[in-house]
């Protein structure tokens, strides 16, 4: 016969303003099986879990519900009395009469009525409780960072230096990521380069840090702890280990090709390395525009390599490595140029984005950082840089703030000036965003040392006239029409999630937000961590973010991957499901609902049936609703119980 | 049945999402009416068919079976599950001759306490004008 004990909370007058708790308790203890009831003003507090305590031991409870707040709140704190005081902490049940009762109704009798009937449910549900105990599992103590830009490089670096190995996933064939790209950084105005490329080179050389680059993660099994993971290494053609990195083959190349890098500014050879400085220094041949590949002659790579490196014949491998841990660190992109006809972005030359005019201004870019319009390599004396181009416009679906642009456009206009000092740089903003540490006062030197003229508005066309382009648009703060002729114009398009971050969530089972960057478990109290425990998120992944604001939060990663990793073994809830055997059709209906492929086919003598991986299941119950002979069991939420529950408010 | 009537209203609530909806109207002290009693359950997608026959067998008034949106399932996929049961299981009731608004599924987010207030409403509303449920419950 069970023990239940059952504890009504006033929470002061919370609960007992508007619930008569003592009218609850007597209806506890008319319960069968309920073999002591009271009511306390805090059962939260020190004296309160004393009186639970002393009744389980007392009272030798098989059973406790708590009438209370909602088990969000406190039902941690309750199940450690209860452990503290003998029972298994599974064995309590928390009645939420404070959220879902006392705080929604006014009326005393029916809030009376329904906190009873509450409290009755959970009784029922409790006495169906078994004793459960948490899972145990080890930790494999590697981490795996996806992602070679700063973010991802910071996670990988501060993981490594902590004495824990990581395997660094870059899918591009070199680090650095979007910093790469970048000329100067706001609000220093240092040199992207001069940061970044002695962070790639440690990056690279670290012991206990391997770099993966050109490579891809394929498939991720297993859970906290235990993942298993592929990567693809993609071929390059090229053979890695033989190349000493001298270059010949790119420079000997002889097919010239717009470069993704520079922004289609700039060309690069069919094989050969983004920019100079790239670590890994290897070169990779571009498949789709090598002459050998195309037309199976050429091959001049092959013939001028000194060690003989270049493989035609190389194919894609795949490894598989175990790893406890996962920082997601991908980046972002910017929104394509299709989506931008009124500006004539990709009809008109001169109208660029933002990430050109950085290789623009890249003394390593392909003006070797003079400020030249692509079309004729005219010194623009006019340019007009637009802010806003997608985001925070819910006609192109973007209706947040890309948050790097107002930093970047300010820096922009210094720049410019700083390059040609008779130019006028033209702003149209919506509003200026620039919190942050010296983050005004950047902007305000953009205004006042260098000029810039901000302009509130939208611009509506851009379209060429007499060799320049005409912006049309209106300054809404003095709400006059606004006409500039232009030599150059600047879009600050939306920043997007990568086009392969979609494909690496699911592989991740790592939620998205609506425009594909991945949710974060608590927008303020996890912001590094995601819903699946032992996945955590680094940089403009989960949504844009500028360079410090990266770089604090992989390191924010790294230091929860540290945590998980200074354990020896990790304990999970035991709410997961379970096959009963005997009742088991073998059918495994419940295989591919299962989002977690925790559920395999296991061999009887004279049978199969279904058996769930406890480590992989996360207890969503989907199995246990698709099972057709009621085999299947979600711990703390069978069908016994729920059906229980039913019963009684019911009644 | 006495001239008080009131309606009864069992409601499936996944915990991530929609319980976690409607402490939030307790959080913002949203007042709706105490016809709805709550069961947690980890998904949506946990909800078996036959928890909502039994809760019309027993005599519940009207079944809520809510959970997150589709796409923000903290399980991946449990709501799409529930999705798809549902639009069957819907219509077996109609065809047994519930009246569709005794029973509904509806999404809402940790966020929507309103939204789960406003339902609560709508339903109670109904069911206050359908009357007791005399078709599926059982005689006891």
């Amino acid at each position: 016969m069970p023990r239940i004990g059952v504890f009504v909370c006033w929470c002061g007058l919370n609960i007992a303003g508007t619930v008569d708790v003592e009218r609850v308790a007597e209806a506890a203890r008319a319960i069968p099986g309920v073999v002591h009831a009271e009511t306390y003003k805090y059962f939260c507090s020190e004296p309160g879990q004393n009186l639970i305590k002393q009744a389980i031991q007392e009272k030798r409870l098989s059973g406790v519900v708590v009438a209370a707040c909602s088990p969000s709140m406190h039902e941690s704190t309750f199940r450690e009395a209860a452990r503290m005081a003998g029972l298994n902490p599974y064995l309590v049940q928390i009645a939420n009469i404070r959220e879902q009762c006392s705080w929604v109704h006014t009326d005393r009798e029916e809030a009376t009525v329904k906190a009873s009937a509450i409290v009755a449910a959970m009784v029922a549900k409790v006495r169906r409780d078994e004793p459960l105990e948490p899972l145990k599992f080890p930790v494999h103590r590697k981490a795996l960072v996806i992602g070679g830009g700063i973010a991802g490089m910071q996670a990988a670096t501060d993981i490594a230096e902590a004495g824990c190995p990581v395997i660094l996933v870059e899918q591009g064939p070199n680090l650095g990521g979007r910093m790469a790209q970048l000329s100067e950084t706001f609000p220093t105005l240092d040199c992207a380069s001069c940061i970044l490329t002695p962070r790639t080179a440690e990056v690279a050389r670290h012991p206990l840090i391997e770099v993966l680059a050109y490579s891809e993660v394929r498939e991720v099994t297993g859970y906290v702890g235990d993942f298993t993971v592929k990567i693809a290494r993609k071929p390059a053609y090229v053979d890695w280990d033989k190349c000493i990195g001298c270059m010949l083959c790119q420079e000997k190349c002889p097919r010239k090709i717009p470069s993704d890098f520079e922004r289609g500014l700039g060309s690069r050879k069919a094989i050969g390395v983004n920019f100079p400085q790239a670590v890994p220094n290897r070169p990779v041949i571009d498949r789709e525009h090598c002459t050998y590949f195309e037309k199976g002659k050429c091959g001049v790579c092959a013939k001028i390599c000194p060690v003989g490196a270049v493989d035609f014949e190389q194919t894609e491998t795949v490894r598989e490595e175990k790893v406890g841990a996962i920082v997601v660190a991908t980046g972002f992109d910017v929104l394509p140029r299709e989506a931008f006809g009124e500006y004539g972005y990709g009809k008109y030359p001169d109208v660029i984005d933002s990430l050109a005019f950085e290789r623009l201004n890249s003394s390593s870019g392909p003006t070797d950082g003079v400020i030249r319009r692509p079309s004729d390599g005219k010194i623009p004396r006019e340019v007009v840089f637009i802010q806003c181009v997608g985001s925070r416009d819910p006609d192109k679906g973007k209706p947040y703030c890309s948050k790097i642009c107002c930093m970047y456009t300010a820096k922009h206009a210094m720049l410019y000036r700083h390059k040609v000092p008779d130019g006028q740089a033209y702003i149209f903003y919506m509003d200026v965003r620039a919190g942050g540490k010296g983050y005004e006062e950047f902007v305000q030197r953009a205004v006042e040392a260098d000029g810039a003229l901000y302009l509130r508005g939208r611009v509506a066309r851009v379209y060429p006239e007499d060799g320049r382009l005409l912006v049309k648009g209106v300054d809404t703060l003095s709400g006059q029409a606004v006409e500039i002729a232009a030599d150059l114009v600047v879009l600050a398009t939306a920043a997007v999630p990568r086009e392969e971050a979609r494909g690496l969530a699911q592989i991740l089972k790592v939620g998205t937000d609506e425009h594909g960057f991945f949710s974060e478990a608590h927008p303020k109290l996890r912001p590094v961590e995601t819903m699946t425990r032992g996945i955590f998120l680094a940089g403009s992944v989960q949504a844009p973010r500028d360079i410090s604001e990266s770089v604090a939060q992989a390191s924010g990663a790294a230091a929860k991957v540290l945590a998980l990793f200074s354990r020896d073994e990790l304990a999970a809830d035991p709410l997961v499901a379970a096959v009963d055997e005997s009742r088991c059709s073998g059918c495994l209906a419940c295989q591919p609902i299962c989002p977690y492929h925790a559920i395999e086919p296991k061999a009887l003598k004279d049978r199969q049936v279904a058996s769930v991986n406890a480590g992989l299941c996360q207890g969503c119950g989907a199995c246990a609703a698709a099972c057709r002979s009621g085999a299947m069991k979600l711990k703390g939420f069978t069908d016994e119980q729920i059906l229980a529950e039913v019963g009684t408010l019911c009644l | 049945m006495s001239l008080t009537w009131e309606p009864r209203i069992v409601g499936f609530a996944c915990r991530w999402c929609t319980y976690a909806g409607a402490d939030l109207a307790g959080t913002s002290r949203l007042e709706y009416p105490a016809a709805i009693r709550l069961i947690r359950v980890p998904c949506s997608g946990r909800v078996n068919p036959s928890f909502v026959l039994r809760a019309f067998q027993r005599g519940a008034d009207g079944v809520l079976v809510a959970g997150c949106h589709p796409g923000d399932c903290h399980y991946t996929s449990g709501n799409l599950f529930t999705r798809r049961r549902y639009s069957l299981v819907k219509r077996f009731l109609e065809y047994l001759g519930m009246e569709p608004e005794r029973f509904r599924v509806e999404w809402i987010s940790a966020a929507e306490g309103h939204r789960f207030a406003q339902v609560v409403r709508e339903m109670t509303a109904d069911l206050r004008r359908l009357g007791p449920n005399r078709k599926m419950r059982e005689e006891t």
